[in-house]
């Protein structure tokens, strides 16, 4: 077992709306990322995957509030930290974290060598800028990207340039964790391609220690990463590894998100694709008992009325069901 | 809609400037139910400055009180001006050799440098070096001040009418008063009269009510121009769309103001009714409405929704009217009240350089800027012609202002704090 | 599949021209094209390559710089409102983004009604019209009782996407455009959008023609496929034979960026 690089034990966390109601975006969430682990997170749009994102950087501020729960980073909680403290000891060290607009937020009158200079002044004030400049160019060797880039500005570079560009800024300081939250959504399939494979890079090289990502499309977490965590209604419903969670998914809702699943690769056209019906659960009030049990085919009248707990399995596999193991395999057939 | 209401409320700047506009508003709507003249009525006449005026006559036919108080020492320091007590120091410190010059520095109040003067003046002191002119003042001075300090009080008479000879009526002693109250004709002006003798809160109340019916009458209009024709280019583009640019750009090359005061004097002097020139006000600022309507309109003449709608078979004035309007509606609520505002003040420019509506039959702001100024008021002192006019034009923009920028808040959320 | 051989919207060397002078761009150059009645066609290509521009072209919507349109077997006349409202009866479509394709003033009775009026039945009885409305949420699974009265932005992306479906089962179009009907939306309902289009095409015998840059999507949908790099079509043939023997290396290449399940992802040729 690999050293721990990120624990997170029954956090929770919640947005305030303009009209001052709670959304309850993550609801006790925990894992543990280990080294040279990366952990991909799929689920629907609103399901809070984008909210746990921002939440396991620790950085709260309005309109995010932390309520419990724990985030453990080299053995400090961070959540007991004030938002200046975390931004200046766990940001872009420990942790960095890639949105999906990140190539936008490139102040466009800077050269690129200007963001990485800054980025490393923040943490090492002393740094002389020829040897952040060699240091920029080893790795973005490394990366496969060209040294030009760095004397060049944010706007001579193509969108995937650009947020390979962002990454490799990002990561600069060899963070533990990386959190990406849809890096290459935005982007062309190529240069998506390119991002993944930049990702990989990473990880290999040791640059990043673990990895999370978020993503909706299930065929890139299962190319990505080695475990995925399928997340619905603020709650993480299964994990297992990205094998397990593709050809033989557990939990109802976890298949039909697997279901849903289209590759230009022949079997395609002749598999039925599966639709879950109805809606997510307005998280402003999120139902009692299973957060599923609406949509869910299989579901008793005790799972809208009776919490649901995890259950763990020997393998490392989580799922969150009233039904056991075999009972779910059944319902598959 | 009523989640944008109540955003709108939650906006601490749109309220603040709502409030300071329904007072005002609520001022205007109310002050002429309680008070019902024509607020041009000449009732005073030049710059009588604010305070309540009482008949003399009926003062003196009012039963008297005697109360006792100083009322020489009150009396003097009203009466005798600034300007003669720095006389009574010059004599003091140039003519005088037996007063110290700390004395005169040390008598501070109007009361004492007189006493002192008093003591040591003596009419026989020869003034080297003084005109004949100025010693004449003195003993002018002189005279005035005994005359205050030995009033005994007046004798009033009256022509007896049909024997011609002065009857002594009453005799006023100098500690007698009256009650205010008891006295039947009196006048009240609050901030004084203008130069035509005229009250000027009540002719304030009615200049800022018709300032702001030109203010809305003019943003109406450029309001009303500017959306027509910004929706038109920016819908139809093409050749309508050069057209409407090109008259704009002209509009916004050529600064609206000198169109405005071409056409304001070119309408002549018995042409230009306060609504006329609201109209003309209009006429001249709507091109930056219509600028800002027509990039609106341009971005969202390609959005799927007018597309849909295009598909649905719908006409073009119905795409324009359910597809666009809407959507640039609160832009143009924020556009219309910088409107009204930039109307308010366009009007008082015009009237302050002679322009404005040429009536003496309605007052505007403007105008009793425009009075003010032409009698002198700031020379003579007379700031209540002025300053309250200048206050209410500063309030109702400001107001509006914060308005807009509070509409601007909710509406744009990049600018929220 | 229902599919015959008459060529149902064609067209011969349409092209788009942006701009003028140095600043002109050929969004769409000269493409040809024969859609049949009843196949599902997919115009695959990345962002650029114009296949929004086509579509928009298509729907009459851009105008067309050269070439010609051929609808229903003869030359496309849309040159007056009148004509166009003719043509629009016969074509339709669904667009990419659900947020922005509603008129989020308007009621989704409006909407509905809309459609009942476009097809010259304005005159019925109001109850026949809830009806008919109805029977189109039904069809996407929407209960018309909880949608009336209702504004689009109270739905999901997904319900909203559904409602513009709903849209298409009133007013009962031969062809229709969907631009990226299912990129916006969750991979869930991903699967119920593009059920109920195969659903709907059955039900009414209409050619659709799928905007697409998903080449997944397009293989799993379509009877053939077109393939659109910077204005024209690279590769065009049934979708089995497209996908599964490309011959055009840029299909070659677009096929192997997307990431694979069954078959090993090879990272190596970027």
């Amino acid at each position: 077992m690999g050293k721990i690089m990120l624990e997170v034990n029954n956090l929770k966390t919640k947005y305030v709306t303009r009209f001052n109601e709670s959304v309850y975006a993550v609801d006790n969430v925990s894992l543990r990322l280990e080294e040279g682990e990366s952990m991909g997170i799929a689920g629907e749009s609103g399901c809070g995957k984008s909210t746990l994102a921002l939440s396991l950087m620790g950085y709260y501020f309005a309109p995010l509030h932390h309520i419990e729960g724990s985030i453990i980073v080299e053995g400090k909680d961070i959540t007991k930290m004030t938002p200046d403290q975390v931004r200046k000891t766990v940001l872009g060290t420990e942790i960095s974290y890639i949105p999906q607009a990140a190539m936008n937020a490139l102040n466009p009158t800077q050269k690129i060598i200007r963001f990485i200079e800054n980025v490393i002044h923040a943490h090492d004030p002393g740094m002389p800028k020829n040897r952040i400049y060699e240091m920029a160019r080893d790795r973005f060797e490394v990366l496969n990207l060209p040294e030009e880039v760095l004397e060049k500005y944010p706007v001579e570079l193509s969108g995937g340039m650009k947020q390979r560009t962002v990454i490799a800024i990002s990561t600069i300081l060899s963070p533990k964790v990386l959190i990406a939250d849809e890096p290459s959504s935005a982007l062309d399939v190529s240069s998506q391609k390119m991002v993944i494979k930049m990702m990989r890079e990473l990880m290999k090289n040791g640059f990043i220690k673990s990895m999370i990502f978020i993503t909706h499309e299930l065929p890139l977490l299962y190319n990505v990463t080695d475990d995925i965590m399928v997340m619905y209604a603020g709650q993480i419903v299964e994990k297992g590894t990205a094998k397990e969670m593709v050809f033989d998914p557990l939990h109802p809702y976890s298949k039909g998100l697997m279901g849903s699943i289209i590759v230009p690769e022949a079997g395609t056209r002749d598999a039925k694709l599966t639709a879950i019906p109805g809606t997510p659960p307005n998280l402003k009030n999120p139902p009692a008992g299973c957060r599923f049990a609406q949509r869910c085919k299989y579901a008793h009248a005790a799972c809208k009325v009776q919490s649901i707990e995890e259950v763990r399995l020997k393998d490392g596999r989580m799922y969150r069901c009233i039904l056991d193991q075999n009972e779910l395999k059944e319902g598959k057939k | 809609m009523k989640y944008q209401l109540q955003l709108v409320f939650k906006s601490q700047k749109f309220v603040t400037g709502f409030v300071i506009f329904a007072a005002v508003f609520l001022l205007i709507l109310f002050y002429p139910l309680l008070v019902t003249k024509n607020p041009l009525e000449m009732t005073g006449g030049l710059f009588y400055k604010p305070g309540t005026y009482v008949s003399v006559t009926d003062a003196v036919d009012t039963q008297s009180y005697k109360i006792n108080k100083d009322v020489v020492t009150g009396k003097l320091t009203k009466s005798v001006t600034a300007e003669e007590q720095q006389l009574m120091r010059d004599w003091l410190l140039n003519y005088c050799p037996e007063v110290k010059p700390e004395e005169v520095s040390d008598a501070k109040k109007a009361y004492d440098i007189i006493e002192l003067w008093l003591q040591y003046y003596d009419k026989t002191v020869e003034m080297e070096g003084a005109t004949k002119a100025v010693k004449n003042q003195y003993v002018r001075l002189y005279d005035k001040v005994e005359n205050i300090l030995e009033s005994e009080g007046y004798i009033v008479s009256r022509k007896n009418a049909e024997t011609g000879e002065m009857e002594e009526v009453a005799a006023i002693e100098t500690k007698e008063f009256v009650n205010v109250k008891d006295i039947p004709n009196r006048v009240t002006f609050p901030l004084g009269t203008d130069n035509f003798g005229r009250d000027v809160l009540t002719e304030l109340v009615a200049a800022t009510r018709t300032s702001l019916k030109i203010g809305l009458l003019a943003g109406t209009v450029a309001t009303a121009i500017g959306l027509t024709l910004g929706l038109l280019a920016g819908y139809v583009g093409g050749m309508i769309d050069n057209v409407i640019t090109f008259i704009t750009n002209m509009f916004t090359v050529i600064p609206s103001f000198i169109i405005l005061i071409l056409i304001a004097s070119g309408l002549g002097q018995a042409g230009r009714g306060a609504m006329l020139v609201a109209v003309v006000i209009g006429f001249t600022s709507w091109p930056w409405t219509c600028r800002s309507v027509r990039a609106q309109t341009i971005s969202l003449r390609n959005r799927d929704h007018v597309n849909l709608s295009k598909l649905s078979g719908h006409s073009l004035p119905r795409i324009v009217l359910t597809d666009i309007l809407p959507y640039v509606a609160s832009y143009v609520v924020m556009a219309y009240i910088l409107q009204i505002a930039s109307g308010i003040l366009s009007e008082a420019q015009l009237s302050m350089i002679g322009l404005g509506p040429s009536t003496n039959k309605v007052a505007t702001l403007g105008l009793m800027m425009n009075w003010a100024m032409q009698f002198q008021a700031p020379l003579s002192g007379a700031w209540w012609a002025f300053i309250p006019v200048v206050l209410s034009i500063a309030m109702i923009s400001f107001s509006l202002n914060l308005m807009n920028t509070g509409l601007d808040q909710v509406f744009n959320p990049q600018l929220r704090e | 599949m229902a599919k015959s051989n008459e060529i149902f919207l064609g067209g011969k060397g349409v092209t788009k021209v942006y701009g003028f002078g140095d600043k002109k761009t050929v969004a769409v150059n000269k493409v040809d094209f024969e859609f049949h009645k009843g196949e599902i066609v997919s115009i695959v290509g990345e962002s650029g390559s114009g296949k929004t521009t086509l579509a928009k072209m298509l729907l009459g919507l851009h105008s067309v710089t050269a070439g010609e349109i051929y609808y229903n077997g003869e030359l496309r006349d849309i040159r007056s409102p009148r004509k166009k409202r003719a043509y629009w009866k016969g074509i339709q479509a669904i667009f990419q983004d659900p947020f922005s394709s509603f008129n989020v003033f308007n009621r989704i009775d409006t909407l509905l009604l809309d459609c009942i009026n476009m097809r010259g039945q304005k005159n019925l009885p109001y109850d026949k019209k809830v009806e008919l409305m109805t029977q189109a949420c039904g069809f996407v699974n929407l209960k018309f009782a909880e949608l009336t009265r209702k504004y689009p932005f109270e739905l999901s992306g997904g319900q909203m996407q559904r409602l513009m479906i709903a849209r298409i089962f009133l007013l009962k179009p031969r062809i229709l455009i969907a631009d990226e009907p299912t990129s916006m939306i969750d991979a869930c309902s991903r699967a119920t959008i593009l059920d109920m289009l195969l659903k709907l095409r059955d039900e009414i015998d209409m050619t659709i023609i799928f905007i697409t840059h998903d080449i997944g999507l397009a293989y799993y949908v379509s009877d053939s496929v077109y393939i659109m790099e910077h204005g024209i079509f690279v590769e065009r043939n049934t979708a089995d034979e497209v996908i599964l023997h490309p011959k055009a290396d840029y299909t070659k290449r677009l096929i192997k960026d997307v990431p694979k399940i069954y078959e090993e992802w090879d990272l190596s040729t970027v």
